[in-house]
C-alpha cells in the first residue's frame, strides 16, 4: 500500500537534490535551469499525491498550470542564455557582473 | 509489500538516481539526459497515483519537447566545461549539508504529523483524462484561457528575443527591388560631343579601348 507519506518524502528527498544541485553547479547556467525544472517536478509530485488522496481533481489542474508555465519559462530561460552566449560568449555566472550586484 | 509499493520504490529509486547522476556529472549533455530519465521515472510515479493523463503529458510535452530543446541549446553553445566546473569540490560541503538538513526536516514533518486514509483505487471504467477536461473545460476555463495566453507570450518573447540580422547576409529587401523605377538609376546629361583622341599607342590587340582615355598613360 502506498501512503501519502511514500509520496510527500519522494518528492522531499528530490527536491533537497535539487537544492544541492543548484549549490553545485553554481557556474553553469544550464545546469541551474535544470535543478529549477527537477524543483518543479519535486512540487507537482507533491501536488499529485495530495490529489489522489484527497480525492480532489483541483491538485492535477494546479500541476497542468505548473507545467504550462514550466514549459514558458523555459523557453524564455534558454532564449536569454541563447543571447548571453552570443553577446558575452560565456555561460558561466561569475562573468555577468555587468550590473556590479 | 504488494506489487504496486514494489513498483513505487523501483522508480522512486531510478527518480532519486537520476536527479543525483544529473547534479554531478560533468557533461551538460548528459545531465540533460539524466533528467529525461527522472522525468520518465516521475511518470511512473505519476501513474501510480491515478494521473494518467499527466502523466503522459510530462512525457510528451517535458520529455519531447522542453527537454529536446534543452539539448538544442547545450549543443549549440560552445562552452568551456573545465572552467565552468571549477570551484565545484569547493562548494560540494555546503551543498550537501543544505540538502541533508533540508531533507532531514521536511522528512521529519512529513513522517509525523501527515497521515491520510488510502482511498479506494478507481475502477476500470474510472477515465482520468475525461474527468480532468470536465473541470478544466467548465470550472477553470478562464485559467485555462490566461494559460494559452502565457504559452503565446513565452512563443513570442523567445523568438523576439533570439531574432536578429546577420551582419554577413546579402539578401536585398523585395520592396525596395520592386520599387525602383527609371528616374532613380539613369541620369541624361545633354553635352557636346567630343572629338576622338589620337590613335592608340602601344595598342596591343583589341582590348585597349578601356585604357584609350585613362589620363596616367
Amino acid at each position: 500500500m502506498i501512503t501519502l507519506e511514500h509520496y510527500l518524502v519522494l518528492a522531499a528527498l528530490l527536491f533537497s537534490i535539487s537544492v544541492a544541485g543548484i549549490f553545485l553547479n553554481r557556474k553553469n547556467v544550464i545546469v541551474l535551469l535544470m535543478c529549477i525544472e527537477l524543483m518543479l517536478l519535486a512540487v507537482n509530485i507533491n501536488f499529485i499525491a495530495f490529489s489522489f488522496f484527497l480525492q480532489d481533481l483541483a491538485g492535477q489542474v494546479f500541476v497542468f498550470f505548473i507545467l504550462t508555465v514550466a514549459a514558458a519559462e523555459a523557453a524564455i530561460g534558454l532564449a536569454i542564455l541563447v543571447l548571453l552566449f552570443r553577446n558575452r560568449g560565456t555561460i558561466n555566472v561569475q562573468d555577468l557582473d555587468a550590473m556590479k550586484g | 509489500m504488494t506489487f504496486e509499493l514494489i513498483l513505487f520504490y523501483l522508480f522512486g529509486a531510478i527518480l532519486l538516481g537520476g536527479a543525483l547522476a544529473m547534479i554531478s556529472v560533468r557533461n551538460p549533455v548528459h545531465a540533460a539526459l539524466f533528467l529525461v530519465l527522472c522525468f520518465v521515472a516521475a511518470a511512473a510515479v505519476w501513474l501510480l497515483a491515478e494521473a494518467e493523463f499527466l502523466g503522459i503529458v510530462l512525457v510528451l510535452v517535458y520529455v519531447g519537447a522542453v527537454m529536446v530543446l534543452f539539448l538544442f541549446v547545450v549543443m549549440m553553445l560552445d562552452i568551456n566545461l573545465a572552467k565552468l566546473r571549477e570551484g565545484f569540490t569547493e562548494y560540494l560541503p555546503v551543498g550537501i549539508v543544505v540538502a541533508v538538513a533540508m531533507a532531514t526536516v521536511l522528512v521529519a514533518v512529513i513522517t509525523r504529523y501527515i497521515t491520510m486514509d488510502v482511498p479506494e483505487r478507481a475502477g476500470p471504467e474510472y477515465a482520468n483524462t475525461e474527468a480532468l477536461g470536465a473541470i478544466l473545460y467548465t470550472e477553470y476555463v478562464y485559467p485555462f484561457e490566461i494559460a494559452a495566453v502565457i504559452l503565446l507570450v513565452a512563443i513570442i518573447a523567445a523568438i523576439s528575443l533570439t531574432m536578429r540580422k546577420r551582419p554577413d547576409n546579402k539578401s536585398i529587401d523585395p520592396g525596395q527591388q520592386m520599387a525602383v523605377s527609371r528616374e532613380g538609376r539613369v541620369r541624361m546629361v545633354s553635352m557636346a560631343s567630343e572629338k576622338k583622341k589620337s590613335p592608340r599607342r602601344g595598342a596591343q590587340g583589341g582590348d585597349a579601348d578601356g585604357q584609350q582615355d585613362d589620363p596616367s598613360k
